[in-house]
């Protein structure tokens, strides 16, 4: 079945009708080709959005404190809270199931100098586990840590911009180096890198919270209080959201409904809208994807009845000269599954080109990036419509095979 | 070579059955060059069909070079075909996309000769027809005589026993009619059995015998 000659006989006749071969081929290049692009922008999009939610952990919450906006008992609207260090130690110890747990002080742009190098950066005081919400990750040192809080030290955690910013020429070793924050120094014992899309979370330094409220506060102020739900289903992250509103609502005497005197944001919610969103774009192109491979499979199935058909008077001369009935479905069904593997092929390189081209020559944006399709969808997908061919082919190739050779002859 | 003894065929469509050939007796020595005259629809090509294995036949006999012959599996006739005849048809029946050479060649395909031996082996039937410039043609940019020369070295090369040649110059002018005849005479000559399906008087008259058929029955022998 597989002797050189017979592919041979195959290329021969492929090579001189090159329109039949174009046409059979075609509506396999373009379905698949089709497929590829359509799964591939689906993935751009995704892969667009999904960068957004870079630098943070999925399940991160983060309460700010804020403004009353709803007069309660007796207390005018428009009344600031300011969260303590009581409202951090409360929320850790009352609400259970957050996993990591950081309280933050928001201390703005600070001069931070290393000997003549200067610059201005976003100074971060905050608890050892904020690296875990945040999901910073660790090139050189360590992150801050218990001992860090509880002794008061003066050391830091920097961005990898601030290093290349302040360490410069011979000088590039930053651990261990002592810079100066507002006048003070503190000693930097790592440097981390963010992923987040945000150029300015790279330009962080991350101190602990303690000595900060010590050296640049003076009092037990903090702004924000962070945590991970951890394995929480989104109904328990849920809770814990609204346990702790209902805590920092008791103590500070705000109206629980009040969504100004404490603004939540929860990242799992934001992430899960998107999740929704994209369910629904991946089952659209899915529909599209398959209905394209049904019009490949029936464009295939189309030309192989007419290939067949146009090759009746064929069949009846080579069945006249000896060929065996097997030999002549044979025939067209290799012919066939060459033209559509190859034609599958053909369209699977085209796609995926333009993938690789889209993804390397347009930039990515916020809403796309990196195209990529699934590679074995697209082999699956080639399979079926090389299959469909072959079974489209198959049966009017049994039924020309099975043609009395003088009937086949008769029509001219 | 051919023994055939009260051959019957019917075409049935629907409803109607048609007899075609009613009772048929007749034996072909080997090496006999013969025609078969009638008027269209009187049998004659359906004859050759059976003869040619390319079609059944209902009922009677039919012995070629020895071998019973009758409802035969398709693998069996085909072998039969590719080893013991050759055809001839009145439009020529070549493969529109093949080339002379490999529209010849074609038969030795089917027994497996590799594809230089047998094109080389093309070559030489064509060169004895005297078509070896034209062997890189396609059918369609040759002339009838040419084509049906390129016909008959296709019934050659598989070394049949007997040549089927049906109408073999309806579709010619007189001139290259006489040079088909003349070929196909030259072929009996090597003795290779040759039965002609004819209706033109001229054609038949160049057999050494002429079988006319009539309404389904033989007729009249005539030795020419």
């Amino acid at each position: 079945m597989f002797e050189i000659d017979k592919w041979q006989e195959i290329y021969s006749t492929v090579r001189k009708n090159k329109l039949r071969t174009f046409l059979t081929g075609f509506s396999v290049a373009w379905g698949i080709f089709m497929l590829i692009i359509l799964l591939g922008s689906g993935a751009g999009l995704e892969n667009g959005v999904k960068e957004q939610f870079k630098g943070g952990a999925t399940n991160g919450v983060w309460i700010s404190s804020g403004i009353t906006s709803i007069q309660y008992k007796g207390l005018k609207i428009g009344r600031p809270i300011k969260f303590t260090n009581e409202d951090y130690k409360s929320i850790k110890t009352t609400v259970s199931g957050p996993d990591r747990i950081s309280a933050r002080l928001f201390l703005g742009n600070n001069l931070i100098s290393y000997k003549n190098e200067y610059g201005s950066f976003f100074l971060s005081p905050c608890h050892p586990d904020y690296g875990f919400i945040k999901e910073v990750s660790m090139i050189q040192g360590r992150f801050l840590n218990n001992i860090d809080i509880t002794e008061f030290r003066k050391v830091a955690v920097i961005g990898e911009k601030v290093k290349t910013a302040l360490f410069k020429g011979t000088d590039t070793v930053a651990m261990g180096k002592y810079i100066k924050i507002n006048g003070v120094l503190f000693k930097v014992v790592g440097i981390f890198r963010d992923f987040s899309r945000n150029d300015d979370e790279q330009k962080r330094v991350y101190i602990p919270i303690s000595t900060a409220q010590r050296v640049f506060q003076g009092e037990n102020v903090i702004n924000q209080i962070s945590f991970t739900t951890g394995d929480a289903s989104s109904a328990e992250a849920d809770l814990m959201i609204q346990k702790s509103r209902a805590l920092l609502s008791k103590l500070h005497t705000f109206d629980v409904d009040d969504n100004r005197a404490v603004n939540i944001w929860n990242k799992n919610e934001e992430v899960r809208k998107f999740q929704a969103l994209f369910a629904g774009i991946r089952m659209f192109i899915w529909i599209i994807g398959i209905g394209t491979i049904v019009a490949g499979v029936v464009g295939v199935s189309n030309i192989m009845m007419i290939v067949v058909k146009e090759r009746t008077k064929e069949i009846g001369i080579r069945k006249s000269l000896g060929a065996t009935p097997w030999s002549i479905v044979a025939l067209i069904m290799q012919e066939a599954i060459i033209i559509t593997s190859f034609a599958g092929y053909i369209g699977l390189v085209l796609g995926v080109g333009l993938l690789e081209l889209i993804s390397k020559k347009v930039p990515a944006s916020e809403f796309f990036r990196n195209p990529e399709a699934d590679f074995s969808i697209a082999v699956m997908a080639t399979v079926l419509l090389v299959f469909a061919g072959a079974i489209a082919g198959f049966f009017p190739a049994m039924r020309a095979a099975k043609v009395k050779p003088v009937e086949a002859l008769r029509d001219e | 070579m051919i023994k055939i003894k009260q051959i019957h065929k019917s075409y049935v469509t629907g409803q109607n059955s048609l007899h075609v050939l009613k009772g048929i007796d007749l034996e072909i020595g080997a090496g006999e060059m013969i025609s078969i005259m009638g008027a269209s629809g009187s049998g004659k090509s359906t004859l050759l069909n059976i003869l040619g294995i390319l079609d059944d036949y209902d009922s009677g006999e039919y012995l070629l070079n020895g071998l019973f012959i009758n409802k035969l599996s398709e693998r069996k006739s085909a072998h039969l075909r590719n080893q013991m005849i050759g055809f001839v048809f009145q439009s020529f029946n070549l493969v529109s996309f093949k080339n002379a050479m490999e529209n010849v060649a074609l038969p030795l395909y089917y027994q497996n000769v590799p594809r230089k031996k047998r094109n080389l082996i093309a070559m030489e039937y064509l060169e004895r027809m005297g078509l070896q410039e034209w062997a890189h043609h396609l059918p369609n940019e040759l002339s009838g005589g040419q084509k049906q020369r390129v016909a008959i070295a296709r019934a050659l090369i598989g070394k049949p026993k007997v040549i089927l040649a049906d109408e073999p110059t309806g579709a010619l002018d007189s001139k290259t009619s006489l040079e088909v005849m003349d070929i196909l005479q030259e072929i009996n000559s090597t003795g290779i059995t040759v039965i002609i399906v004819t209706h033109e008087h001229d054609i038949a008259m160049r057999t050494k015998k002429t079988i006319r058929i009539t309404d389904g029955n033989i007729t009249e022998i005539v030795v020419n």
